[in-house]
């Protein structure tokens, strides 16, 4: 049994791996824009070890470099991540076996890459896998950011931008075999992107936690009802 | 200390963000089309992060594509998220010198 649960820590280790990659450059950018808003490094540091999300940690450190109103914090960080609210309903139905403990521990790890990775892996949602899962892309996303806050000049623009690709990357190869699977899911995917594109050139203030969530509903509203699934589809 | 109440706030909200559903919804969802709904969420989240953000993560937009196609292909013929992604990297790279 011991064994088994080093397995499966091992396995969601395994598959945070690439998200922790993704993550390197992502939080080395948020280490330097911390500092450049007057943020000292180990701050920079606990926050992204505290809220362990981007673009509203991003955000935040705006508001703290303009000295923002508290309440002005709160609201941002709300609107902003929001669409975690989401991802964690979703995640509810995977982890009803976990105990209450364990659930409010692993909604810690609530990220968008996270979440993905976790609704969409073939094995069985345990959690050690989570553990894992979640372990090995806090450790990259706490490295990146201190190597940004203290060491921000050293990475080579061209290098960093380039390893902003891997995320992305990442995500296109969780859509492409799932869409292999299953032609329905391009369905959902399609349209999320239309309405994520369209809102981009459309409407740029609105912000992208919005407009993730904006998406996000429509799409699979929209597939739920001319695609539904019976609760038999392989699941 | 205003950093420190700044921090308590961001991390307080964030947190119970993700957390209140896990408190307030212990059951199964029955509904079918609440279930296809968030059958699909994840890969419409997926879409709307990745289009059209992927084309200018790299400051280039030729670039961009180009990492974006090596992503498919990759994945198409059965490569990994670890694979896709260094894969992506380096033709990010190799087309970054060559523009």
């Amino acid at each position: 049994m011991e064994l088994n649960r080093i397995k499966q820590f091992k396995r969601g280790a395994l598959l945070g791996l690439p998200i922790a990659l993704g993550y390197l450059p992502v939080s080395f950018a948020f280490g330097i824009k911390a500092v450049a808003n007057g943020i000292a490094p180990i701050w920079s540091i606990i926050i992204s070890m505290t809220n362990l999300t981007s673009a509203g940690q991003v955000a935040a450190a705006d508001i703290i470099g303009a000295s923002g109103t508290y309440a002005e914090m709160a609201l941002t960080t709300l609107v902003i991540n929001a669409r975690y609210m989401l991802m964690s309903i979703s995640l509810t139905q995977k982890m009803r076996k976990f105990s209450m403990g364990k659930k409010l521990a692993a909604a810690f790890g609530v990220t968008d890459e996270i979440f993905i990775v976790a609704s969409t892996t073939p094995y069985e949602l345990t959690f050690p896998l989570m553990l894992g899962l979640i372990a090995v892309p806090y450790i990259g996303w706490t490295v990146g950011t201190a190597l940004g806050s203290f060491a921000g000049g050293l990475l080579p623009e061209y290098l960093a931008r380039a390893m902003e690709i891997s995320l992305y990357a990442m995500f296109i190869a969780i859509i492409v075999p799932a869409v292999k699977r299953d032609i329905k899911i391009l369905f959902a995917v399609a349209v999320a992107v239309a309405i994520s594109a369209a809102m981009y050139f459309l409407a740029p203030f609105i912000s992208s936690g919005w407009v993730i969530i904006i998406a996000a509903v429509t799409a699979s509203a929209l597939g739920a009802t001319f695609f539904p699934r019976k609760a038999a589809d392989g699941e | 200390m205003r950093i420190f109440v700044y921090v308590l706030i961001m991390a307080g909200v964030t947190y119970l963000i993700r957390a209140l559903p896990f408190i307030l919804l212990r059951g199964e969802i029955k509904s079918v089309w609440l279930r296809s709904f968030f059958y699909y969420v994840p890969y419409a989240v997926l879409g709307a992060m990745t289009f059209p953000a992927i084309f200018f993560c790299t400051g280039s937009v030729v670039v961009s594509a180009i990492g974006c196609a090596t992503a498919i292909c990759t994945a198409f013929l059965g490569g990994g998220l670890v694979t896709a992604a260094l894969v992506s990297v380096a033709a990010v790279l190799l087309a970054g010198l060559v523009m």
